[in-house]
């Protein structure tokens, strides 16, 4: 039997092709950027050699910084918007809803199949002031308030970019969480409920701890995904005003393409696949411990 | 799931406390109240925006600046999408996001179901080396892979085709489709593989004929979920077509405000509906299937 379940023949026909592509076109190129962080320029003009210099430039560029710090904050608030609206979703159609909650989730869940790119459009429409007022400033007319210039100062822009994820992906993770929701045993609720636990009681010391892996896969699922956040902001702010809300993404697709500075851009990417890497092992660790005390 | 709520509280002999009372008539709507309240809210933020794109993709310009946002349009044409799919060049990007998402959809999943076979079916050294290797391809941003592969293809000339579309989706999409595999491979009882090979069936017939029908559904819901990261891409697609007929619906949106010079609403709007109405069809017929997949549990 381990003949033919070990059989070298078939495992390089079965896996090669895979193997294959996934080495040239991921593993070499992951590789060969590393190697561009030494050089400075482009495929057009040539390369030169220029040792750590790009990778110094990464500590003292001002705007690396602000990239970094975005990134990041856009990653912590996101995530914990995301899933703590998704869990109260899930919560609501589990406990509140229950049977009836079919068409709701269905509905909600719906803005996460659209395109990024048209959702941003869509949003930019909405918010917009000039040369017509979107939707929301109408709102904000009819009941007295001038318009605002949503896209036109840092903060704003970035609760309209937070707000478009939110309403984006809530029902994504309502449903995540919702399957683990839906797997806890019914005898463990009902046997908290009969020594006196309910509502939010029976919600902290029950259903939390008992979802609590599926909450921490969802958070790792969205850092790893907020992390690399690119389609939606290019279409929205495209980075602006100024460069306020642009993330390690966007500034690296600038740097390379714009620029045409491939070996900065090459040590914006490193830095940013050291970033989602750091958080992934960070998060792995802490939730074993977690997993393990509870 | 559970019949009884927080609301009715469980009668058993043991309950201590008072039993409650009825609350009359009016009360209980009273207390539907909030729940009539929270699912409208939250339905009208969902599906309000999406309507009042809708109905702008009917508007004409003179409406979109002279009467309020929240008009219905007055005439019903499709003037605007006939505009859109014709001078905004729309037919072209949707015909070409069609042909760089199936063969990359199709190599995804061909590549990446034998891999997962090999991986977790298998007995040979060095799997778990190997599906480790994947598996960090996923944590790994797009960015990282971007400039070599720019390089390549513009050396070797790919750069004025969808080939290199195609080839990168193909390679970004294995490591989540190899792994899912592995996983769903996995939890098929071995026995079934050994039983065959013990009837004498060569690895690549138990491959068709065993491991492929029993893993079919979780196929389709890796397919589901590679088509649309495939085709709501912005990253590849914006790097690799250089040449404005090669772009795929994403980046031809992206860009579509600039084509008539001025904002034209209508267009814009109408385009913007193809894209959003267009996923949302297709997802409201595979919609069954994608909810059955997700919640059997590929990420717990």
């Amino acid at each position: 039997m381990n003949r033919v379940l070990g059989d070298w023949r078939a495992i390089t026909i079965l896996l090669g092709p895979a193997l294959l592509v996934y080495t040239l076109v991921m593993l070499v190129p992951i590789l060969w950027s590393l190697g561009y962080t030494v050089f400075e320029g482009n495929p057009i003009t040539g390369f030169t050699f220029v040792g750590f210099d790009n990778l110094a430039h990464l500590f003292t560029d001002p705007r690396v910084l602000e990239a970094l710090v975005f990134t990041l904050k856009y990653a912590f608030v996101l995530t914990v918007l995301q899933v703590v609206f998704g869990y109260l979703l899930s919560l609501m159609y589990v406990f509140w809803l229950r049977r009836a909650s079919g068409l709701v989730r269905t509905l909600v869940f719906f803005p996460v199949v659209l395109p990024t790119v048209a959702v941003a459009l869509l949003f930019q429409k909405l918010f917009e002031i000039v040369p017509q007022n979107g939707l929301v400033n109408s709102l904000l007319n009819t009941v007295g308030i001038p318009s605002v210039d949503w896209f036109s100062s840092p903060d704003s822009a970035f609760w309209v970019i937070i707000m478009m994820d939110v309403w984006r992906s809530m029902g994504f993770y309502a449903v995540l969480l919702y399957a683990g929701l839906v797997d806890i045993p019914e005898e463990t609720l009902e046997s908290a409920r009969l020594d006196g636990a309910s509502g939010w009681k029976l919600v902290r010391h029950i259903v939390i701890p008992l979802s609590l892996p599926v909450l921490l896969s969802s958070i790792i699922f969205s850092i790893n995904g907020t992390l690399k956040v690119f389609d939606s902001i290019l279409a929205l702010t495209n980075g602006g005003p100024g460069s306020a809300t642009t993330p390690l993404t966007l500034y690296m697709y600038q740097t390379s393409f714009t620029y045409g500075e491939y070996g900065y851009g090459s040590s914006i990417a490193l830095l940013l696949t050291i970033l989602c890497l750091i958080v992934t092992i960070f998060i792995f660790r802490s939730s074993r411990r977690d997993l393990t005390k509870g | 799931m559970s019949s009884t709520a927080l609301a009715t509280p469980v009668r058993t002999p043991t309950d201590v406390r008072p039993p409650r009372r009825r609350s009359p008539r009016g009360r209980r709507i009273l207390k539907a109240l909030p729940k009539i309240i929270v699912i409208g809210v939250l339905l009208i933020t969902v599906v309000y925006p999406l309507f009042w794109l809708l109905m702008g993709s009917f508007k004409t310009q003179d409406e979109f600046l002279n009467s309020p946002t929240w008009a219905l349009p007055e005439t019903w044409t499709f003037d605007n999408y006939i505009e859109a799919w014709t001078t905004g060049n729309l037919g072209t990007y949707v015909r070409n996001s069609i042909l760089a998402t199936a063969p990359a959809l199709f190599l995804t999943i061909v590549f990446g179901v034998a891999a997962g076979f090999a991986l977790e079916v298998m007995v040979w050294k060095g799997r778990g080396v190997v599906l480790l290797a994947f598996l960090a391809g996923i944590m790994v941003p797009g960015q990282m892979i971007l400039l070599p592969l720019f390089t390549i293809y513009f050396k070797t000339g790919l750069t004025g085709s969808l080939l290199p579309l195609i080839i990168t989706y193909t390679a970004i999409g294995l490591p989540l489709t190899v792994f899912m595999m592995a996983t769903y491979f996995r939890s098929v009882p071995r026995e079934i593989f050994e039983a065959a090979t013990l009837d004498g069936a060569s690895i690549f017939r138990t491959f068709r004929s065993i491991g492929f029908p029993l893993v079919k559904n979780a196929i389709f819901t890796v397919a589901l979920v590679q088509f649309f990261f495939i085709w709501n891409d912005l990253l590849i697609a914006l790097t690799f077509t250089t040449r404005s007929d090669l772009r795929t619906i994403q980046v031809g949106l992206l860009n579509f405000t600039g084509q008539f010079g001025q904002v034209q609403y209508g267009p814009t709007f109408a385009a913007i509906c193809i894209n959003v109405f267009g996923t949302l069809v297709l997802y409201l017929i595979l919609n069954q299937r994608v909810m059955k997949g997700l919640t059997a549990g590929a990420v717990k």
